[in-house]
């Protein structure tokens, strides 16, 4: 339990998939302009991280490992057969809220489908693989168990959602101010993500 | 011969290093260009992979485009994709493996490198094979010389060399140079890379309008 909430509060604020490790940048770039569409899309990442990161951790340890039901190491095959489940769960997704949320729907727009070639889901798949092998005891960010890798997408999850949502309120207010023509636009959310990545630092070290 | 290199083929290959910058302008393929830039070597090696993977692959699905269906496009293209990324993964393991280790999981990220999609959608789908080619190499490059800077600044002004042989001599630090830690931290990859884009916009402020 313990090691549970710790990996949890790490993987949001320590290890955050946008201020630490540059996963998912491409979208957060790009959809950051308001807090609303922000909000739809960090939710969006979140569940189906929550959906591949356990399925990829299973089909790791009960399919590609060497003591799985093929009894061969098949971890060469890891990168298609991850980015498979990623890819079909992203069309689940797609269709799910289409039919339930139509304004998420067309306010997302594009990035939906865009959300299968999101780094920062394929990252936490391959973050997790890595993660396996290291020992619950001395480090807090193994993944021992089904759980673990639960508790992990969904802070990781969380941590995405909270980037995305805080560098929208940002720019949203950053809309009034004189910035040279330049540096407009794509410039400065540069500078500004550097400056909030700076702001995250300060939780490195930080442990339950 | 004249065919292959006419002035529209040039174009394809051209338009991406400078007008047309993958990173700076379609802003595609950000996560690894920051992540993997704190040394110049990891750099290097992360933008020709690129190279290599975003040229083959533009090749292949220009040679199977009229086959591939419409609706299950993405997916193969993936798929694509991730085969070649595998064998480039295996090869560096096997050739390079500090600048592997290094790398760790971006390796693996450079299937879902907005770039390679992007150019996959673009197009491959609708030119010839050649063409491809030169596009995906211009493209590849287009972000390796991006890559490149931003690590030569990183690792020179963070740790005083570049690919691991010093630079700044020694004399500077008896007289109280100090190298810059912080520019070994993930967040000042984000500032010089909205430095580099500042000034290419600021270049090419008139030839855009």
């Amino acid at each position: 339990m313990e090691h549970a909430l710790s990996l949890f509060v790490r993987s949001i604020f320590v290890d955050n998939m946008i201020f630490a490790s540059f996963l998912g940048m491409c979208s957060y770039l790009a959809v950051s302009k308001n807090v609303k569409t922000s909000f739809g899309l960090g939710v969006a990442v979140t569940f189906v991280l929550l959906v591949t990161v356990p399925v990829d951790y299973l089909l790791q340890t009960k399919v590609l490992a060497a003591d799985g039901i093929f009894g061969t190491d098949l971890t060469y095959l890891s990168f298609i057969l991850f980015i498979a489940v990623i890819a079909g769960i992203t069309q689940l997704v797609e269709m799910v809220v289409e039919r339930f949320s139509p304004t998420l729907y067309g306010a997302l727009g594009i990035f939906l489908p865009l959300i299968a070639v999101n780094c920062a889901i394929m990252g936490a798949s391959l973050f997790m693989q890595q993660r396996i092998e290291m020992d619950p005891n001395t480090s807090s960010q193994a993944i021992g168990s089904l759980g673990d890798a639960v508790v992990y997408a969904l802070g990781a999850g969380i941590g995405w959602l909270l980037a995305i949502v805080a560098l929208a309120a940002i720019r949203e207010k950053m809309a009034y101010t004189d910035v040279p023509k330049p540096l407009r636009g794509l410039g400065i959310t540069f500078i500004t993500v550097g400056l909030m990545a700076m702001a995250f630092m300060c939780f490195s070290g930080l442990s339950l | 011969m004249s065919k292959l290199f006419s002035k529209e083929n040039r174009q394809v290959f051209a338009a991406p290093l400078n007008l047309d910058n993958p990173i700076l302008i379609q802003v595609l393929g950000i996560c690894s260009a920051l992540a993997v830039t704190a040394q110049l070597e990891p750099a290097i090696v992360m933008g020709l992979s690129v190279t290599v993977i975003t040229a083959f692959s533009n090749v292949i699905i220009s040679l199977i485009r009229k086959t591939i269906p419409n609706r299950i496009r993405i997916i193969i293209q993936l798929v694509v994709v991730a085969a070649l990324v595998t064998i480039v993964s295996m090869i560096l393991t096997a050739f390079a493996y500090d600048v592997s280790v290094q790398l760790s999981v971006y390796v693996g990220l450079i299937i879902t490198n907005c770039i390679l999609m992007g150019r996959l959608e673009a197009f491959a789908m609708m030119n010839g094979p050649w063409e491809s080619f030169l596009d995906g190499i211009g493209n590849g490059l287009g972000y390796a010389y991006i890559l490149v800077i931003v690590g030569a600044v990183r690792e020179l002004l963070g740790s005083g060399t570049l690919l691991g042989f010093t630079i700044i001599p020694e004399g500077a630090y008896a007289a109280g140079y100090v190298n810059n830690g912080m520019m070994t931290m993930p967040a000042m990859a984000l500032i010089i890379l909205g430095c580099v884009i500042w000034v290419h916009r600021s270049i090419n402020k008139e030839e855009k309008k």
